[in-house]
């Protein structure tokens, strides 16, 4: 069989920042028509490779050929000339412009005059949508539609301007269980146009799924490049963070299951997404949500913590009738609450590791009216090291940590506080397995240290392989309570979601 | 990712008979057309209240155009500079300094080369916002605060405070001051800068890379926009139009003062943001600030009339200013 041309292939791709090397001797190739997976653990020089790719790096050695031409890509204009199309992780489209306008920023088709012809934009706009076989208002404004609509736009923009090698960075970290499975599909079709795609992802179960094979890389060198059949989990698992993860499969906790409750709320109602939950949670225990997107997960934390207003209902702590009507209430109730947009809501990105550690805390740095920096050093210091954060410099901003480094100081910040009652909502989303299992392993601890925790997450494995109870949320209300024994396996789970019993 | 088709918002209109008009009237996006609406209100608030004080008579209304026409002018620009997520406090006194800057070329060395004088304004201070802002990396505001004290501080030094008479009359009739036909000149001054200025942002790829950069910046950066040159571009146009404007002072007035256009940078900024240009950037509507700068001088024209004082019509601007952008905002 002949060896078909890689629509792809990186040869010998060194690159160091300040004297460190992140990439040493790297060879990647990916061939018409493959959906080819990358993975590694944070700071393995998956992100950096591909930034090369796309030119926003540039490389200190090393050669890359596309479609068999060697080619110099010094910018990301260069990138795209050669066919090389990107799908961010963090969505970049412009939210104010129209659908249309976003697939062709910069290659606008021009009409009269040199004019833009907007009219033309959407109608080559609804083309792609129809190769695609999507459809997408192509005159919508793209701060009007869900995410995996801004999806659907980026893709089509990079396939608008003919990129024949897509780069799909974390894509279905947003999205909902069926838009996964569309996002799949048409990766499929994608395919079959002799489309080739780099997907990166930390979920093992999508790799399997769509990808043929797969380059690992650590500690900026490759490590293998496999077909999928002929890898197992265990060893991707093993490859990518080095050791042996024991993390991720459930681990029976014996907790009292006959404790008095921590929390109990009634028949809770706020706006028009939360209809009326029941719940009840112990010290100890691990409670699952579980809920297609919209069902009213997120929004029921909100209400728990006092962010949104609750309409009626009643909730109880230690068996007391309580008033949340703030999140300083909740916190001097001992809740805690670490939010689904660790950027946008947990995070002050420009402060340092430190401030952003101690802002829950100020109180007990305080010496008279003042704060004390030594106080302050010692008690960032003894979480750091708690928690595990791998951080030079407490004072350098959090901006600079990885993903998953970024979300152990969330953690560890609301951990600082010492609450009784955590919720936790997507508390993996975009962080590597290996930071996956270390905190699963610190919600397990926590709980074995009798705080009651409630877990919100869209992986069903994650649910559980931590819950020792799974709720699942519909149309905003509890519509099952199941015991983790009750839960065969993922299917299960999946079935109960989606409301049906079988 | 559904394979459903997505409702745009404005398919939604067609209601059910069920649905009340409330319902379709929520769904419309109605905020964006608030400055047509409030234009129309006001109007008719006047028209109704003061016809009889001459409001509606054609001298009247002409005016009210003539002296919208400089802040409409320099809203011009301002709208690329909000588009593009920055903003530009020092057009007022840049105005300022063209028109003297212009005056004292022509009777020095006469009309061609105080045009360029007064043009030369606006490149030098653009350029040298421009450059500050997008090389530095100065936020705009600084900037052109700074550079608002400094145009407007050269003006009166150089003129010693003292006004600059313009004896040229070519010059006089043409920067505003005669008619083109039937028309007079500022009005259509104006309007070409406003059909000029909508045409690039709504239809060249220069005026989409304002909007991008203003709205996304990353996004625009990974587009393959270069976001620091379309920074320093807005800064230039703004100051450049701003110093047609104060020749436009110049010529309606006959002479260079540096008081021409002080403060017209707030007046400017209102008129934007009235017509529906987002204050965070990503949007831009060059007819929408036209509507806002002839909204602010239709206020002005029939407060005077009704015989308020200038510290009442103040108040009165202030707060249907604030209404209006209240009433514009989306939630």
């Amino acid at each position: 069989m002949a060896h078909p041309i890689p629509a792809v292939q990186m040869r010998g791709i060194h690159k160091a920042f300040y004297g460190t090397t992140v990439l040493d001797d790297v060879d990647f190739e990916v061939l018409p028509g493959e959906v080819h997976a990358l993975a590694g653990g944070n700071g393995a020089g998956k992100s950096t490779l591909m930034k090369i790719l796309q030119g926003v790096y540039s490389m200190d050695r090393g050669t890359i050929a596309i479609a068999g031409q060697p080619v110099q890509i010094n910018s990301i204009h260069e990138a795209r000339a050669n066919g090389i199309g990107m799908v961010f992780q963090e969505f970049s489209l412009v939210p104010s412009l129209t659908v249309a306008q976003n697939v062709f920023l910069t290659a606008e088709p021009l009409g009269r005059g040199g004019l833009i012809s907007d009219r033309e934009a959407v109608r080559l706009a609804r083309e792609v949508f129809a190769e695609m076989e999507v459809e997408v208002d192509p005159k919508a404004v793209v701060a009007d539609l869900g995410t995996a609509y801004w999806q659907l736009t980026e893709i089509a923009k990079a396939l608008g301007q003919d990129a024949r090698v897509l780069i799909m960075d974390e894509p279905t970290a947003s999205l909902a269980k069926h838009e996964t499975e569309a996002l799949f599909d048409l990766v499929e079709r994608l395919k079959a146009r002799g489309i080739s795609i780099i997907y990166i992802s930390h979920r093992m179960d999508e790799v399997y799924r769509i990808a043929d094979r797969i380059t690992i890389l650590r500690d900026g060198r490759r490590l293998l490049t496999e077909k999928l059949t002929d890898v197992t989990p265990e060893q991707i698992v093993e490859g990518i963070v080095g050791r042996k993860i024991e993390g991720l499969s459930y681990r029976h906790r014996g907790h009292e299951t006959d404790a008095a409750p921590l929390l109990e709320a009634t028949d809770l109602r706020a706006g028009s997404r939360v209809n009326g939950v029941t719940l009840t949670v112990r010290p100890g225990e691990i409670i699952g949500l579980a809920g297609l997107m919209g069902s009213g997960r997120t929004e029921l934390a909100r209400v728990l913590f006092g962010i949104d207003k609750l309409d009626s209902g009643e909730v109880k702590l230690h068996g007391k009738v309580v008033t949340i009507s703030n999140p300083q209430q909740a916190i001097s109730h001992g809740l805690a609450l670490i939010p689904e947009d660790r950027r946008a809501q947990g995070l002050v990105l420009e402060h340092s590791v430190r401030d952003n550690l101690l802002l829950p805390l100020l109180d007990r740095t305080r010496k008279g009216p003042f704060l004390s920096a030594t106080a302050a050093r010692e008690l960032s210091e003894r979480l750091i090291s708690h928690f595990a954060v791998k951080v030079d410099n407490p004072g350098r901003p959090v901006r600079l940590l990885s993903g998953g480094n970024q979300q152990k100081v969330v953690l560890a910040k609301w951990l600082g506080t010492e609450p009784d009652l955590l919720i936790l909502d997507e508390p993996t989303a975009g962080v590597d397995i290996g930071t996956k299992s270390e905190i699963l392993e610190m919600i397990r601890n926590l709980a074995d240290d009798g705080k009651a925790v409630i877990v919100i997450s869209s992986e069903y494995p994650e649910l559980l392989a931590v819950s020792d109870r799974i709720l699942v949320l519909r149309d905003g209300a509890v519509s099952a309570d199941l015991p983790r024994r009750d839960i065969a396996d993922e299917e299960t789970l999946q079935l109960a979601v989606q409301g049906v019993h079988s | 990712m559904s394979h459903t088709v997505q409702k745009a918002p404005a398919d939604a209109g067609t209601a059910t008979a069920s649905t009340s008009l409330m319902d379709v009237l929520k769904r419309v996006d109605w905020h964006r057309y608030v400055i047509y609406i409030a234009f129309v209100v006001v109007f008719l608030f006047f028209a109704v209240l003061l016809g009889d004080q001459g409001f509606l008579s054609s001298n009247n209304l002409l005016n009210i155009l003539r002296q919208t026409a400089t802040i409409t002018v320099i809203a011009v620009g301002m709208t690329y500079v909000i588009a593009c997520a920055e903003i530009d406090l020092s057009v007022g006194s840049v105005a300022g300094l063209a028109s003297v800057s212009c005056a004292m070329a022509i009777s020095n060395w006469g009309l061609v080369p105080g045009i360029l004088a007064g043009l030369a304004v606006g490149l030098v201070v653009g350029t040298i916002n421009g450059g500050l802002v997008s090389m530095l990396g100065i936020p705009s505001f600084l900037v052109t605060l700074g550079m608002l004290g400094i145009a407007a501080g050269v003006a009166q030094w150089i003129t010693s405070s003292a006004p600059q008479p313009i004896l040229n009359d070519t010059f006089n009739l043409t920067f505003g001051g005669g008619d083109f036909g039937p028309i007079p000149g500022l009005i259509v001054w104006a309007a070409v800068f406003v059909a000029v200025g909508a045409v690039v942002l709504n239809k060249t790829r220069f005026g989409r890379q304002v909007l991008a950069t203003g709205g996304n910046r990353t996004a625009a950066e990974f587009t393959g926009i270069k976001t620091r040159r379309i920074k320093f571009q807005v800064l230039l146009i703004s100051a450049t139009v701003a110093s047609v404007a104060g020749m436009l002072y110049a010529g309606r007035l006959q002479s260079g003062r540096f008081q021409w256009g002080a403060g017209d940078e707030l007046s400017a900024i209102a008129a934007v943001i009235l017509g529906g240009t987002s204050l965070f950037g990503g949007s831009g509507a060059v007819i929408g600030t036209m509507f806002g700068a002839l909204l602010i001088g239709l206020i002005n024209n029939g407060l005077i009339l009704a015989g308020l004082d200038s510290s009442q019509q103040q108040v009165v601007r202030g707060v249907i200013i604030i209404l209006a952008v209240a009433l514009a905002r989306k939630k």
